[in-house]
């Protein structure tokens, strides 16, 4: 029976219970050529403008924070950096005074050498002018002692001999006696 | 009439049909070519009544991921049910694409596919038996539940879903075809021939004119309701108890 209903199903003029082909046909393949479009164009874009504005309005909040975040760190890093710089001014102050001092000692160091240098050459000279002083004077009080000599005496000591015996052995009495007052 | 016939015959449905598809087709690619983050007006409006779709319609049934899943083919039907119905108060074209069972039972049938398809794939077979034996009932009540639950989810929805766009749709063809033929009538006819009993052509028009509103509104809400129901069976099938 249902073969024979599928057999006369064609030839029967039209089933009004069952739709027409191309009724069901033509529906389908606007269905699907719609579906296609929405699915493969229309959808997608839709989505991605929806989503890329919603991510632009939560993008925006959370740049706002990230701003914050990067305005705070760089205040962070600015107060470090600050403080750094302080502490790095201190150093060099400090060390500026050291370094001060050091070339203060250097300097008191070096004059109390020159001042020393110079004492001692003032020294030597001092000696050396002494010695010289003491040369000539040994020649000048002889000579003038013995004419203080002759003179007290009346005879003349021109004997150059005797006259250089007497004064050395004066010179050397005088000498002796110094000495003996420097001993005691 | 085009390849009368063949399976591609083409009669003045089957033309609406095709062309308020192309016509869709233009404007949805027309309308998303260049989706700008600061819509424009024409984008603006576009967004709305996708985003209605998108978003009152078929994530908010089905959740942001499912929606997903399942949104081109339930945006789609929003939209070709929208144009289809519209066709019939457009003048010229006066009768939905819709007011023929093809394109309500198709989509039927993808809702029906749909639905089933979303079940299996979450629960597998026991979305059957789920569906069919609804846990927290006495035993002996699914001798009366489960022929109930056969029939209303597995017959009844698709043929729900089929028989109530096309009979809003049909319904208000005929509705708008009466006051309409009714007026022609009564204008060129009975006040042609000096019978003021005519003037009642002037009460037909209006209820034209009010019920084309009205069509208008009905056209939206089929749209709506086809959709939002595809999409609460979809839902039902996801949801872990039945």
């Amino acid at each position: 029976m249902l073969t024979a209903f599928l057999a006369s199903a064609p030839t029967a003029d039209v089933n009004p219970l069952l739709p027409a082909d191309y009724d069901l046909l033509w529906s389908a393949i606007i269905f699907v050529a719609l579906l296609i479009v929405v699915a493969v164009y229309v959808l997608p874009r839709l989505n991605k403008a929806l989503d890329a504005r919603a991510e632009a309005i939560e993008g925006g909040l959370k740049k706002a924070e990230e701003a914050q975040a990067a305005a705070a760190a760089a205040r962070d890093e600015y107060t470090a950096q600050l403080a750094e710089a302080r502490a790095e001014a201190a150093r060099i102050r400090e060390q500026a005074r050291t370094d001060g001092q050091a070339i203060l000692a250097e300097l008191k160091e070096q004059a109390q050498a020159e001042a020393a240098r110079i004492v001692a050459n003032a020294q030597t000279q001092i000696e050396a002018e002494r010695s010289a002083a003491m040369v000539s004077l040994r020649a000048e009080v002889g000579s003038l002692a013995l004419d203080l000599a002759s003179g007290v005496i009346g005879e003349t000591l021109s004997d150059d001999k005797k006259a250089a015996a007497v004064v050395d052995r004066f010179l050397a009495d005088l000498e002796a006696d110094e000495k003996a007052k420097a001993g005691k | 009439m085009l390849f009368e016939g063949t399976p591609f015959e083409m009669n003045r449905i089957m033309l609406i049909r095709v062309g308020i598809t192309i016509l869709l087709i233009l404007w949805m690619v027309l309308a998303t070519r260049r989706m700008r983050l600061v819509p424009g007006r024409f984008q603006a409006a576009n967004e709305f009544l996708f985003g209605f779709v998108r978003n009152n319609i078929i994530v908010e049934t089905l959740g942001e991921k499912d929606g997903r899943r399942f949104m081109a083919p339930l945006f789609a039907m929003f939209f070709l049910v929208l144009g289809l119905n519209l066709t019939g108060i457009i003048p010229g074209l006066n009768i939905a694409g819709t007011s023929v069972i093809g394109t309500p039972l198709v989509l039927a049938i993808v809702s029906y596919v749909m639905f089933i398809w979303a079940g299996i794939r979450k629960h597998g077979w026991r979305y059957f038996k789920n569906s069919l034996f609804p846990s927290g009932v006495p035993w002996p009540l699914y001798i009366v539940v489960t022929p109930i639950e056969l029939i209303s989810t597995f017959v009844l929805r698709p043929v729900t879903l089929t028989l109530r766009l096309l009979m809003n749709m049909v319904a208000g063809h005929m509705l708008l075809v009466l006051c309409f033929s009714a007026t022609q009538f009564f204008f060129f006819t009975v006040l042609a021939d000096g019978n003021f009993l005519g003037l009642l052509g002037v009460g037909t028009f209006a209820f034209g004119v009010a019920f084309t509103l009205f069509e208008l509104m009905v056209a939206a809400l089929q749209a709506y309701v086809f959709t939002f129901l595809a999409a609460v069976y979809i839902q039902l099938s996801l949801a872990d108890e039945h």
